[in-house]
């Protein structure tokens, strides 16, 4: 069993970089939509916040896997000649834009209202009031649910192997499928997802424990 | 752009998609109950057990969160029958599978519930003899479900959407339906028009529901 899975170590490695890629690239573009969303969905005119909620509450009310699906295979038909990993990638941060958003809108709202007031009261711009009153105090709320998400990312880009990107989930299954050996490889395969994956709960676990002095 | 939309070929095998939303129901509700059972064996367990119990439990919570569904899926269908002689059908096997998933998930939610339970009312209730099983039975048990009620509705909720994962071992739930609508007919943007409404209105549906009936139970 061992033996089999050091084998098969070195035919993982480009799955893995496609992997952390995906999701490096689902962070990014997920963090900066979900700041923006969010901010709009906190503090914009009426029309905006419904725009927004209508867009969060359907991407998560649906699965991440027809999500992917539904990117894959509308965007050739409405003229976007997306290639499978853009699709993934698209499909993936809209989903995560979705959780972040919320996430971010979470930790907005457990700061007091009093505090923007106080802020634009003594001459802060909105930006302003944001940039040196709002985000130092959010940050604690935002980080750790932040990194689950990020772990979610991670766990979600192993769906992006059903529409034929080869991450690691994909390379595991094209491996098995010269060894027909699976046991060995899927273990493995849990291993290295969950290396990544405890790192990640393990520090989000850390800053809740270091945020914990935080109490409305 | 020249795309006409044509619903026609969608209601012409709308059966399929009819029947798959039941089954992901169907599956979501299997999986809720045997993971909520299992789930709140592991909590009781991690409660009562020494140091050893609470590390297995613990192992087992974050060996089954830190890995993806997908990769569990595979694993108990493809992997487990090559290494112990057992036979079991994709919808079996999806179901064992999405069970260990949810009950990890939900031991957490279980310890944290059995932990809300007031202990005045646990000090109460040793003040009038309840023996330590009654104590559970009448006193923790039912105040602990009273608590853990919205968790168990977002739970049931996300288990409902990841129950689409199934379709990768050709179980004939929604995404599966859709899926064969898209390869069968390539009405591709009309199939998830309906297919995409179908689970949003049936989640939020279900959470209102559930938002109803513990409003109701909640614990003042």
């Amino acid at each position: 069993m061992f033996a089999a899975m050091l084998a098969a170590l070195p035919f993982l490695g480009g799955g893995l970089l496609v992997t952390l890629e995906v999701s490096a690239l689902v962070v990014v573009a997920a963090l900066f939509g979900g700041l923006l969303l969010g901010t709009g969905v906190t503090w914009g005119p009426l029309a905006l916040r419904l725009v927004i909620r209508t867009f969060v509450d359907i991407v998560r009310g649906i699965p991440v896997l027809v999500l992917i699906f539904a990117v894959y295979y509308v965007s050739p038909e409405i003229g976007l000649r997306f290639g499978n990993f853009t699709a993934a990638v698209v499909a993936l941060s809209l989903f995560s834009t979705a959780q972040v958003t919320e996430i971010v809108r979470g930790a907005a709202s457990s700061i007091h209202h009093g505090q923007m007031e106080a802020g634009r009261s003594i001459g802060l711009t909105f930006t302003g009031c944001l940039v040196w009153v709002i985000i130092p105090q959010a940050v604690r709320r935002f980080l750790p649910p932040w990194i689950n998400s990020v772990a979610d990312a991670v766990k979600g880009s192993a769906l992006v192997s059903l529409i034929g990107v080869v991450d690691l989930m994909l390379s595991i299954q094209q491996v098995i499928g010269r060894t027909y050996r699976p046991m060995p490889l899927y273990i493995l395969g849990a291993i290295i997802y969950f290396v990544i994956n405890y790192t990640l709960s393990s520090l989000s676990r850390g800053f809740e424990a270091r945020f914990a002095y935080v109490r409305e | 752009m020249g795309y006409v939309l044509n619903f026609t070929l969608v209601w012409r095998h709308f059966g399929r998609l009819e029947w798959g939303l039941l089954l992901s129901l169907e599956l979501a509700v299997l999986a809720i109950g045997i993971g909520s059972v299992l789930g709140l064996a592991l909590a009781l367990v991690h409660n009562a057990g020494g140091r050893a119990v609470r590390l297995a439990v613990g192992a087992y919570v974050e060996c089954i969160r830190n890995v993806p569904l997908l990769l569990l899926v595979y694993l108990v269908f493809y992997g487990i029958p090559t290494v112990i002689d057992l036979r079991y059908s994709a919808t079996t096997s999806f179901v064992v599978t999405l069970s260990l998933y949810a009950a990890a998930y939900l031991v957490e939610v279980f310890r944290a519930g059995l932990a809300a339970v007031p202990t005045g009312l646990i000090e109460a209730g040793r003040a009038i003899g309840l023996r330590r099983g009654q104590l559970l039975r009448d006193v923790r048990l039912p105040l602990m479900f009273r608590i853990v009620l919205p968790s168990l509705s977002n739970t049931f909720v996300s288990l409902f959407k990841d129950t689409s994962v199934a379709s990768v071992l050709a179980v004939p739930e929604l995404t599966y339906g859709a899926q064969w609508i898209n390869f069968n007919t390539f009405r591709i943007i009309e199939v998830y028009m309906v297919v995409t409404p179908m689970y949003v209105v049936t989640g939020y549906a279900i959470l209102w529901v559930l938002r109803r009936f513990e409003r109701r139970l909640a614990v003042r």
